[in-house]
């Protein structure tokens, strides 16, 4: 199955290759290359992701109870989600149906902690230069140093709140990276009445600062209709967990997906038996699938998740203010579903809302300092584990055999489920920004920009973290450099 | 004022949460970067490692890219750090190194659960060459400095900058030193 501008009709020797690499030089390293032709059509657009780990492989033959810890190390950036996918996949083997209100308090507490840092580390740190200074801004200023020097509120905000979430994680998990809260069948510590109070302190400053957040990229797209509505737009179907009520919820829930006029396509799916509704393609020039519906085919069945699938996937928003952001969201939409790629800064940043919202109403429970915290009931073989991560749906599948060893683990992250989108999104730019063009620093970022409008965490999938170094190097049919363009 | 020290970071083939920990050290990164200007890292632009005073590597080698990536800071940084488990030691991705990378690869692309049909492992000439094994950064360049930790505290990470900042050498105390 090739899509359009995925592989070239006519003979690669005759035309130009255009390689932008490494789009990525984190431990998820990608890089995009494109074929021209001598009028600088292009024919053919790819975003590879370069790097190979073999978690899956290398689980097999562990004892289950590791896996919470191990597989965290997926990802830096957020660990919670695979720490708990995992957790909640066991909670399933050691036949803990129902955790503890406890447990499944101070796992909440911690998902959303993350909520919270990982979407002020991709706005603030990571998109806000682009945002606040324009794409084909200065290179030397198209930092987090450029936005503390000429926005040093918005940086001091953007670290404040990250630095909240962290300490929400460490504290119900033990560390800011990498911590050990959560285990299968519940939890191994809850908060103390002290430790409470103090995030009690911070948490309405929180609101504030993600009410702030929300306006600054809601007005950014009032402003500029023409470039946010149509930069990086292409149709698609969404999917995402959404709670039995029918609310935003990013801890558990079944399994919705809208089709791309807005109309739903299954709902309340019982993400056990994710494998009879998700198939994943290979192709040869990515390590990362690309997962589609089973029932539609690899044409067809492709969706995004992520925080525009979810805003837009969920009827309501269970927070208040978030659910205000939500409604001038779907008004700004109109008719149909927002497909712009730029969308998801906009959604993203209603989700820190609701995530710092939730974060207040959570610490206001005393089952947060109860005492029980384990159950366990009837062993089982397998268990399947879906969160809704910072970045989309996490599923997480174990077999595990008598002797408590792990004989089989699958996992599909979120970036994965979006690499079709983001291949769209990078072909969408080509299209719009690169056919018949000189090569420019500034057009680079574009294509940049509409990658990491999904805050792909090639981390997990392999990740991006930054701005991603870019080096065009432009080369004719017989092999001659004709233009170069690092920027970095 | 004296010029400010150049600092460069990347991340081979680790988790990015040493790259957390270093953002970790939250409202202190502002008076950081008084003192401190990045060159090739995560947070800007910069695509090729230039001249720097310190080098911090988060991460092992694990593909034939990570090798010049990391040759290139050694080259360039006057002291070159392997930040956290990983580049210490190979770390978590370093457990596929009892498995043979051949049959890992047919596992998960080709005979493994969820594939569509006819899936095979991919093979383009765009992918750069897998090692056969993970390894840790000391075994291709010289490290100057070792910080242990998955990742490392911020805190010692703190500690351990602003020694090499004021030209002292680096000490972590006992509290500051751990290994999980």
């Amino acid at each position: 199955m090739s899509f359009d501008l995925e592989t070239s009709t006519l003979p690669t020797e005759t035309l130009r290759r255009v390689a932008i690499e490494p789009v990525s030089r984190v431990e998820g390293h990608g890089k995009v290359t494109l074929l021209l032709d001598e009028n600088n059509q292009v024919h053919q657009v790819r975003l590879h992701i370069v790097e190979f780990r073999g978690f899956e492989r290398f689980i097999e033959g562990r004892p289950y109870w590791e896996v919470p810890v191990m597989v965290q190390r997926l990802c830096g950036i957020c660990p919670v989600s695979h720490h708990l996918a995992a957790s909640k996949a066991l909670d399933m083997v050691v036949g803990a149906k129902q955790i503890t209100p406890t447990a499944e308090k101070m796992r909440r507490l911690m998902h959303y902690g993350q909520m919270l840092q990982s979407h002020a580390l991709h706005f603030f740190h990571l998109s806000s230069p682009d945002l606040l200074f324009g794409f084909d801004s200065e290179v030397g200023r198209r930092n987090i140093v450029g936005v503390a020097a000429s926005h040093p509120a918005i940086a001091k905000q953007g670290i404040l709140l990250r630095k909240f979430g962290q300490e929400i994680i460490r504290l119900t998990s033990g560390k800011r990276v990498h911590g050990t809260g959560s285990v299968p069948g519940g939890v191994n510590r809850a908060l103390t009445g002290g430790e409470r109070i103090t995030l009690q302190a911070d948490a309405n400053q929180m609101v504030e600062w993600s009410r702030d957040a929300v306006k600054i990229i809601r007005e950014l797209h009032q402003q500029n209709p023409a470039l946010y509505d149509q930069f990086g737009h292409f149709r698609s179907s969404f999917m995402g967990l959404v709670a039995p009520s029918g609310a935003l919820d990013f801890y558990h829930g079944g399994l919705r997906a809208r089709a791309a006029d807005g109309s739903v396509m299954f709902d309340h799916f019982d993400y056990q038996g994710y494998n009879s509704l998700i198939v994943e393609e290979v192709k040869p020039w990515t390590y990362m699938k690309f997962p589609y519906l089973r029932s539609l085919g690899p044409e067809n069945g492709w969706y995004r998740v992520g925080p525009l699938a979810r805003v837009q996937n969920c009827d309501f928003i269970p927070t208040p203010l978030a659910e205000l952001e939500r409604r001038q969201f779907v008004e700004y939409a109109g008719a149909e579903p927002m497909h712009a790629s730029l969308g998801y800064h906009w959604a993203r940043m209603i989700e820190m809302l609701c995530a710092a919202e939730t974060v207040q109403e959570l610490l206001q429970d005393d089952d947060l300092e109860g005492t029980d915290l384990i159950v366990t009931g009837e062993r089982q073989r397998e268990g399947v584990g879906v969160i809704e991560a910072p970045r989309g749906t996490l599923i997480h599948h174990y077999q595990v055999g008598d002797d408590d060893l792990i004989t089989m683990a699958n996992l599909i992250v979120s970036t994965t489920h979006n690499n079709q989108a983001m291949n769209a999104a990078v072909r969408s730019v080509a299209r719009q920004y690169l056919d018949g063009q000189v090569l420019t620093e500034g057009l680079l970022n574009h294509i940049e920009v509409a990658i990491r409008a999904y805050d792909p965490c090639l981390s997990c999938a392999t990740h991006a973290l930054g701005q991603m170094p870019l080096d065009v190097v432009l080369i004719d049919a017989t092999g001659r450099e004709v233009d170069r363009k690092v920027r970095g | 004022m004296a010029a400010k020290l150049k600092i460069a970071t990347v991340s081979l083939a680790g988790c990015f949460g040493c790259h957390m920990s270093v953002l970790d050290i939250d409202e202190r990164l502002l008076p950081l970067l008084e003192l401190v200007e990045f060159d090739r890292s995560p947070l800007t632009d910069i695509k090729h490692c230039g001249p720097c005073d310190i080098g911090l590597i988060e991460g092992g080698v694990c593909n034939a890219e990570n090798v010049h990536v990391l040759r290139e800071f050694r080259a360039n940084c006057k002291v070159l750090i392997a930040l956290g488990a990983c580049a210490i030691n190979g770390g978590l991705p370093a457990q596929r190194n009892h498995l043979k990378l051949d049959e890992m690869l047919t596992q998960i692309y080709s005979t493994g659960t969820g594939l569509a049909a006819g899936s095979s492992i991919p093979d383009d000439p765009e992918l750069p060459l897998l090692l056969d094994k993970v390894h840790a950064i000391h075994e291709v360049v010289k490290i100057d400095y070792f910080l242990p930790g998955c990742p490392p505290s911020a805190d010692a990470i703190w500690s351990f900058l602003n020694d090499l900042i004021a030209g002292k050498p680096p000490a972590l105390g006992h509290e500051l030193l751990h290994y999980d």
